[in-house]
C-alpha cells in the first residue's frame, strides 16, 4: 500500500489505454456501418431507379410477348426462356464435371507437382475474364466441333466459366468433413468409393450446392462470352420443347436451337434512341436482378436445411 | 428427401411446365430459318421487317444478330448467314473474302440515314459548320492541338472543345471519317468514344462546349436536349431532315444503308419472299424506326436486281460518300 502514487499512475495508464481501445472500437463500428450503408444505399438507389423507370411495363404481356419494334408491344419471352435453358444446360454440364474433378483432386489425386500445377491453374481459371472463355468457345465449340451458335455451345461455355467455382467449393466442402468420419467408415471395411458416396458427398452437399448456385448466379448475368459465340438479338420463336406428349416424351432438340438471353436484350433496349425502350430495359434489368436474388435465396434456404440434417 | 429439395424440385417442375406450355404451340409445322446479322444501325429496320414478315408467314422464322457491319460481313463471307446488315458498302478486303469462299451477293440499299452533328443547346455560335471546319476538329492532325472552339474559327469564343463520337468498329465512324477527313477510319483519337449513342447524347447535353455525331434517329429522340448543326457543304448551311436528305441538299453526311443477300440463299423461297417483302415495306418501316425512305425507284430497282440475281457491288470496294 506504500506505493500509492505509482499505483495511481499505472491505474491512469490503464484507464488511458482502455479509453483508446474503446475509441478504436467505436471508430471501427462507424467505418463498418458506413461501408455497409454505402453498399445498401447504392443497391436500393439502383433498384428504386429501375422500379420507377420500369414498373409500368410489368404486365402479363411483357413476359409472354416476343421483342418488337414497338416498345409497348415488346416482351421478353424469348429472352427469359433462352436464359432459363442456357442455365439449365450450364448446370447439367458444369455440376457433374466440377463435382467429379473436385472429389478426384481432393480424395484420389496423389499429392505431387502435377496436381499442384493443376490446383494453381484451377484457381487462376476463376479469375480469367469471361470474354476469353467466349473466344475459346467460338474457336473450339462453334468452329472445330461444329456445334454452331446454339444453346448447347452457350451451356458448354458457361459451364467452363463456372467450373473453377464448383471445383473449389467442392474441395473446400470435402475438406471440412472431419477425418474421424472417414476413418470410422474405413474401420468397418468400407471402400474409398463407399466412403465418398455414403459419407463425404452427403455431408459436402451443402457446400457444393452453395458453390453451384453462386456459379449459376454469375453465369445468368454473363453477356460477353455469349455475344462472342453468336447469341442473337432478335429472335421471335422458342426452342423446341424439351418435353413432348408423344414418346419418347423427352428430346434434346432445344440444345441445338438459336437463342438470346436477358442481358443481351437489356443492352439492346438501352442502346435504342426511343426512351420508351429504356423503360423496357429497366423492367428487364429488374427481372434479372430478381432472378439472381431468387437463386441466391434458394441457395441459402437449401444450405440451411441440408446443414440441419448433418448430425456429427 | 427433405422439404427443401422437394421445394426446389417443384419450382423446377413448374418452370418446366410453363416452358412446355409455351413451346408446344410453336413446334407444330416444319419451319424454316432465315439468318441475318451485322450492323446495329440497320438492325431496327431488319427487326421491324422480320416482325411483320413472321406475322404474315408463321412457318418462317427470322433471327437478327448484331455484330457490327464488319462482324456481319465476316460471317456473311463464310456463308454462315443469309443476309448481312451493313451501314456502309462492302470493302475491298471483304469482297476478296467473299470471293475466296465462293459467296456471291446481291447488294440492296434499304433506307437513308442522316449523320447528325449535334451541339449543346447553349452553344449559339456554331449553329452552322462547314465540312472544312469539321475536318479541322476531327482530323488526325488535330489530336492534342485543337482543343478550343476559337481554333476552329477566330469569331468563336475561347470555349473548351469537347468531342464525342462512336467507337472505331462502327460503320458510322467509317462513314463520317471518310466524308469529313477524306479517309475512312482517319480520325483523331483523343475524343470520348462510345458504342452506345445514348452515352454520346448525354455527353453533349451536359458539356457546354460539346460536339458529337450519330444517326438522325438519336437526335430526333433527344431534340429537346441537343441542337443539330446545319452542315455547309459549299452551298450554305443545311439542317438534317427527311426533306433535305431526299432532295440531296444534306451533303455529304447523308448515307444509304444496305442489306447484302447471299445469292445462293435467294434460291430458297423463304429468303426470296423475305427480301421482296423487305423491299416492299422498307419505305414505311424504315421511317417508323427513325430512318428516311429511299425514292420509290430505288426499291423497284432493288426488286429487279433480286429477280435477275444481279450480283456484286456498285461501289467498287471503296467507301463512297454522297451517293
Amino acid at each position: 500500500m506504500s506505493s500509492g502514487p505509482a499505483q495511481n499512475a499505472s491505474l491512469a495508464l490503464a484507464k488511458r489505454t482502455f479509453r483508446t481501445r474503446k475509441m478504436r472500437d467505436s471508430f471501427y463500428v462507424i467505418v463498418g456501418l458506413s461501408a455497409t450503408i454505402l453498399g445498401m444505399v447504392t443497391l436500393s438507389a439502383l433498384v428504386f431507379t429501375l422500379y420507377s423507370d420500369g414498373h409500368e411495363r410489368f404486365t402479363y404481356e411483357f413476359f409472354t410477348n416476343f421483342p418488337s419494334r414497338s416498345a409497348v408491344k415488346a416482351g421478353i419471352l424469348s429472352a427469359w426462356v433462352g436464359s432459363l435453358l442456357v442455365i439449365v444446360s450450364t448446370a447439367l454440364i458444369g455440376v457433374p464435371l466440377g463435382v467429379t474433378s473436385g472429389i478426384y483432386l481432393e480424395e484420389y489425386a496423389p499429392k505431387n507437382w502435377i496436381t499442384a500445377i493443376i490446383e494453381i491453374n484451377v484457381n487462376n481459371l476463376a479469375g480469367v475474364p469471361s470474354i476469353i472463355f467466349g473466344l475459346l468457345a467460338l474457336g473450339l465449340f462453334v468452329y472445330v466441333f461444329g456445334l454452331g451458335k446454339t444453346i448447347l455451345t452457350a451451356g458448354l461455355t458457361l459451364a467452363l466459366l463456372i467450373l473453377p467455382i464448383i471445383i473449389v467449393s467442392t474441395r473446400e466442402a470435402t475438406r471440412a468433413i472431419p477425418g474421424s468420419i472417414r476413418e470410422a467408415a474405413f474401420a468397418v471395411g468400407a471402400t474409398k468409393w463407399q466412403v465418398i458416396w455414403d459419407h463425404v458427398l452427403p455431408y459436402a452437399s451443402a457446400g457444393v450446392l452453395t458453390g453451384t448456385i453462386i456459379g449459376i448466379g454469375r453465369a445468368i448475368g454473363e453477356t460477353a462470352p455469349l455475344v462472342t459465340i453468336g447469341a442473337l438479338t432478335y429472335i421471335a420463336f422458342l426452342p423446341p420443347s424439351p418435353i413432348s406428349l408423344e414418346p419418347p416424351f423427352v428430346n434434346f432438340d432445344w440444345l441445338f436451337s438459336p437463342f438470346t438471353v436477358m442481358p443481351i436484350q437489356t443492352y439492346n433496349w438501352t442502346s435504342r434512341p426511343d426512351p420508351a425502350f429504356h423503360a423496357n430495359a429497366a423492367a428487364l434489368a429488374l427481372t434479372l436482378l430478381c432472378t439472381t436474388l431468387t437463386i441466391n435465396a434458394t441457395a441459402i434456404v437449401l444450405r440451411y436445411r441440408l446443414r440441419k440434417r448433418i448430425k456429427w | 428427401m427433405n422439404k427443401g429439395l422437394l421445394g426446389a424440385a417443384s419450382v423446377a417442375g413448374l418452370s418446366a411446365a410453363i416452358l412446355v406450355g409455351f413451346t408446344m404451340t410453336a413446334s407444330a409445322a416444319e419451319t424454316k430459318i432465315i439468318t441475318i446479322d451485322g450492323s446495329s444501325t440497320v438492325f431496327p429496320i431488319s427487326e421491324a421487317v422480320a416482325e411483320e414478315y413472321q406475322a404474315a408467314n408463321p412457318n418462317v422464322r427470322v433471327t437478327v444478330g448484331i455484330s457490327g457491319t464488319g462482324g456481319g460481313f465476316k460471317k456473311f463471307c463464310r456463308g454462315e448467314i443469309d443476309i448481312s446488315d451493313a451501314s456502309r458498302p462492302i470493302t475491298g478486303s471483304e469482297m476478296t473474302a467473299c470471293k475466296a469462299a465462293g459467296v456471291d451477293y446481291v447488294e440492296l440499299a434499304v433506307a437513308f440515314d442522316a449523320l447528325t452533328v449535334v451541339i449543346n443547346p447553349a452553344n449559339t455560335f456554331a449553329e452552322t459548320l462547314t465540312v472544312a471546319q469539321l475536318k479541322t476538329m476531327w482530323e488526325p492532325a488535330a489530336e492534342g492541338k485543337v482543343t478550343m472552339w476559337n481554333q476552329i474559327d477566330p469569331s468563336f469564343p475561347a470555349e473548351p472543345l469537347k468531342l464525342f463520337g462512336p467507337g472505331t468498329d462502327s460503320g458510322t465512324f467509317d462513314y463520317f471519317t471518310e466524308a469529313v477527313n477524306g479517309k475512312s477510319k482517319a480520325s483523331r483519337a483523343d475524343y470520348t468514344a462510345s458504342e452506345d449513342d445514348n452515352t454520346l447524347v448525354q455527353g453533349v447535353a451536359q458539356e457546354k462546349g460539346g460536339i458529337g455525331y450519330f444517326g438522325l434517329a438519336y437526335y430526333a429522340a433527344n431534340a429537346d436536349k441537343l441542337k443539330a448543326v446545319k452542315i455547309d457543304g459549299g452551298k450554305g448551311g443545311v439542317s438534317p431532315s427527311k426533306e433535305t436528305v431526299i432532295d440531296g441538299t444534306y451533303n455529304p453526311l447523308s448515307r444509304p444503308i444496305f442489306i447484302y443477300v447471299n445469292a445462293a440463299s435467294l434460291d430458297k423461297p423463304e429468303v426470296r419472299g423475305y427480301v421482296d417483302f423487305y423491299l416492299d415495306n422498307a419505305a414505311k418501316l424504315s421511317e417508323e424506326v427513325g430512318y428516311i425512305r429511299l425514292p420509290a425507284e430505288a426499291y423497284s430497282a432493288g426488286k429487279e436486281h433480286v429477280a435477275n440475281k444481279r450480283v456484286g457491288t456498285v461501289f467498287g470496294g471503296k467507301n463512297e460518300v454522297g451517293v
